[in-house]
């Protein structure tokens, strides 16, 4: 039920005055209402929820974890393992 | 749990103390089409016991027995017999329609018993008010299916019933093959230590078909893998002639596929989630719809239990096919966990692929 | 897949789950409240890799779990409607009630259509104004957005013939309930990430306070989920009960703001029912007094509903956590995802379905796996 996937958008316009937009989900496509997202620009990510975007991904934030992973690995290679 | 009276065969008995509940229904539902759990059921309370003969009960997915014998005593031929019912809708999908994986189901159910598929059957049960230029469209798509597959449709039947009894068309192929003396391919076979192979990315057919299912609709094309693998099974054999066993995982998927095969076989399957081929489109679109691949039909594909000392030529021979470019080493028969498959997944943990309790994707082949 | 599949690294989950356990010392006990997270911990075997003390319970993750049987009663009395098409999501198809589920109904001839989305019901709606189209909104706040723009777009289209049967939960109250049972064991939590996408996680932070619990937003994947984990213990080894962002990619403290004001205009907050736990105040979404005419509640007269839970069922204790699904005597044997007697079973993201589906049944946790099926006849 919490289905989030997350998709690029490709294209952006107005139906019924609604924003809908076409995202692609890593070589899917599928239309999207992005009523709720209105500052996204083809190109960015956003989180998709039963054909509808819930938030924009931030990248930044995204790629958090994976500088952390990293930090941890160097203090690993700090501690000198005894001969 | 069990039956009131007697046990009607050794099977019945080992079932009735199956720790699976006891499916108390008096109707058919839809999950008894789906290719497991429930389909299994049926067929082992209902019809094995009833038409009770070794070679049903052995369920593998093509009967071989032999002709009676010829003059002076010489033993008669083998031959591989099978047959398959098809109600697909849609009735056209991208990469097939229901004629072509007609055809392609049952010569593959022939080539994986490691049968040479010569003739096909085809009866069609057709609505009243179905198209002529439709049912004309199928019937084209066999004969081409056919063609490329080398067999021959020789016998058929029609039948017409009224508006609204039957959903435009269900065609029942069936096909007979020769078995060269001393091949004896089975899932009874397998051993641990064996490796499991599969020809290709799984999922597609499934998906494909999903994908263009009102409600569902994707803007990509995503197509069905259907095609005949017996160009594919010839050269495997040519190359290994000691491959234990080959199915071609269609409705259920690889699960019920290797279920069925650990149960007969009375082994454990490892599988490594690492290992699966798997399209990038069809793992977004699984993804999207919250479905498991592992439970996706495929029909186009084959798995294939080698002896460990054949599987790294048996891989190299079948990349070397059109049709086994992305065949891969899944994983492996072990003697623990005997009749269970089990998935180590991506980050390490490992869960039980059970066999699919209800219908994952109704009218899928 | 982007944003996805690095989530599923096998090597940081590896350094997260080593982090784990260089940093408990002593036992914990964390609760997820999201079905989707339920699922990743069982397909991922994610509880596998952790370290013994760390212990994983689900919550009352799985909206449709949760909706009580009179509402899915009601559900099945306005489906059987001939003027009605009848639209829901997948999940709700199989669930039964207390006669028969919505694919029997189906199969009888009510008009009962699966959509991927609400907003392909308000096209349902516009393609047939003869028909009364319901959509059955069930769903967490994640699912209020979509279905609160469907119901919005319906009224600015004019589509009188368009209603939703409303069966909103919030999690917050839930958290709040479970927290303070007298027989509490959870100490930590890992909050509902794509929840907190629209509604953000201020409410969460009270909670926190008052209940001493840390509470760590988190996502879906096991890289997620394994860092989730790892916040919550680095707190209560220190002490600590805050509220933290682990799913920063995409939910932000206020939430959406877009989101946010259309629930506001659209819905009200309410006691809910929820089946397994009993009636919980203000934890539950309706629509608004000015969306009346929408209102499927309103505009159907259903008879009198008698629904009738199972004795056998421990669902209560499943979805407090007190209880694992493999506690109970019927998990398996006469509890199946097919024959489902409680809220946990019925759904395919309620926790014993999760752990029914991943086989859990067959492996007694730490015992001898038993065999699925037992082999068949060696005639031939």
């Amino acid at each position: 039920m919490c289905l989030g996937i997350p998709g690029k958008v490709v294209e952006v316009h107005r139906e019924h005055e609604i924003l809908i937009g076409k995202v692609d989900f890593g070589g899917v496509s599928k239309r999207v209402c992005l009523e709720h997202v209105p500052e996204v620009q083809p190109g960015d990510y956003v989180l998709v929820h039963v054909g509808f975007a819930l938030s924009r991904i931030d990248e930044a934030e995204a790629r958090r974890v994976f500088a952390f992973l990293e930090s941890m690995d160097q203090l690993d290679e700090l501690k000198v393992p005894s001969p | 749990m069990g039956a009131s009276s007697e046990p009607a065969t050794p099977l019945a008995a080992l079932l009735g103390t199956c720790p699976l509940p006891f499916m108390q229904y008096d109707r058919v539902l839809l999950g008894h089409g789906s290719g497991g759990q429930l389909t299994a059921d049926l067929i082992q309370r209902l019809f094995v016991p009833a038409l009770g003969n070794g070679v049903l009960a052995a369920l593998e997915d093509q009967a071989t027995v032999r002709l009676p014998g010829g003059p002076e005593g010489t033993p008669g031929p083998r031959i591989a017999f099978t047959t398959d019912s098809f109600v697909v809708r849609p009735l056209f999908f991208p990469g097939g329609d229901i004629g072509r994986l007609a055809v392609h189901g049952t010569v593959n159910d022939l080539a994986v018993g490691g049968a040479e598929p010569l003739f096909l059957a085809a009866a069609f049960i057709l609505e009243e008010g179905m198209p002529l230029a439709d049912l004309q469209r199928i019937v084209a798509s066999m004969r081409a299916a056919c063609d490329a597959a080398g067999v021959a449709l020789v016998t058929g039947d029609t039948k017409v019933v009224d508006r609204g009894k039957g959903d435009q068309v269900f065609i029942t192929t069936s096909g007979i093959g020769t078995v060269p003396e001393g091949r004896s391919l089975s899932i009874h076979a397998a051993r641990p230590g064996d490796r499991v192979l599969v020809s290709g990315t799984i999922g597609d057919h499934g998906i494909a078909i999903m994908s263009v299912r009102e409600g569902i609709e994707f803007e990509t094309l995503l197509e069905s893998d259907s095609a005949p693998l017996i160009g594919l099974t010839r050269v495997m054999l040519a190359a290994c002639p000691g491959i234990r066993c080959m199915r071609d995982p269609t409705r259920g998927g690889l699960s019920s596929a290797l279920n069925e095969l650990a149960a007969a076989s009375g082994v454990g399957v490892e599988l490594a989630e690492a290992a699966l081929p798997i399209r990038p489109e069809v793992h977004a679109a699984c993804e999207m719809l919250g479905l498991d691949p592992l439970y996706v039909a495929n029909e186009g594909k084959l798995i294939a239990v080698a002896r460990p000392d054949d599987a790294d030529r048996l891989l190299q021979v079948m990349r070397q096919h059109p049709l086994g470019r992305n065949a891969a080493v899944i994983g492996e028969v072990v003697a623990e966990h005997p009749g269970m498959v089990v998935l180590q997944s991506l980050v390490g943990g490992g869960r039980v692929v059970t066999m699919l309790a209800g219908e994952q994707l109704p009218r899928i082949c | 897949m982007k944003y996805l599949d690095e989530y599923r690294d096998a090597g940081a989950a590896r350094k997260l789950a080593a982090a784990i356990a260089r940093t408990v010392t002593q036992p914990w006990t964390l609760m997820e409240v999201c079905g989707g997270q339920t699922h990743t911990i069982v397909k991922y075997g994610i509880d596998k890799i952790l370290p013994p003390g760390v212990e994983l319970v689900h919550g009352p993750g799985c909206p449709v779990c949760v909706t009580c049987l009179e509402t899915i009663d009601r559900a099945h009395a306005i489906a059987s409607r001939p003027d009605v098409v009848f639209c829901s999501f997948g999940d709700m198809l199989r669930v039964p009630g207390s006669h028969g589920d919505l694919l029997q109904l189906k199969s009888q001839g009510s008009d009962v259509r699966i959509v991927y989305s609400p907003l392909d019901a308000v096209n349902l709606a516009a393609a047939n104004p003869q028909k009364k189209v319901v959509f059955f909104a069930i769903g967490f706040e994640t699912t209020a957005p979509p279905n609160a723009m469907a119901v919005w777009l319906a009224r600015r289209r004019g589509l009188t013939n368009f209603s939703l049967l409303v069966s909103h939960v919030l999690v917050p109250p839930a958290i709040t309930s479970i927290l303070e049972s007298p027989d509490n064991r959870v100490q930590g939590f890992l909050g509902p990430g794509h929840v907190c996408t629209v509604v953000g996680y201020t409410e969460y932070e009270p909670i926190a306070r008052s209940h001493r619990v840390p509470i760590v937003i988190t996502g879906f994947e096991p890289v997620d989920m394994l860092e989730g984990v790892l916040r919550t213990v680095r707190q209560l080894e220190a002490g600590r009960a805050e509220v933290e962002n682990q799913y920063g990619r995409a939910v932000r403290r206020e939430g959406n703001p877009h989101s946010k004001k259309l629930l506001d205009e659209v819905f009200e907050v309410c006691d809910r029912k929820w089946r397994g736990l009993g009636s919980i105040p203000l934890s539950g979404y309706k629509l608004r007094e000015e969306y009346g005419e929408h209102d499927a509640e309103r505009l159907f007269t259903v008879g009198d509903i008698r629904p009738q839970e199972s004795s056998e069922c421990i669902s209560g204790q499943v979805l407090r956590g007190l209880k694992k699904p493999h506690d109970c005597p019927a998990f398996g044997k006469t509890c199946t995802p097919r024959t489902p007697l409680g809220a946990t079973m019925v759904s395919a993201e309620g926790a014993c379905a999760a752990y029914h589906a991943y086989g859990r049944h067959l492996q007694a946790e730490g015992a001898d796996a038993t065999p699925a099926l037992l082999p068949l006849g060696r005639g031939g």
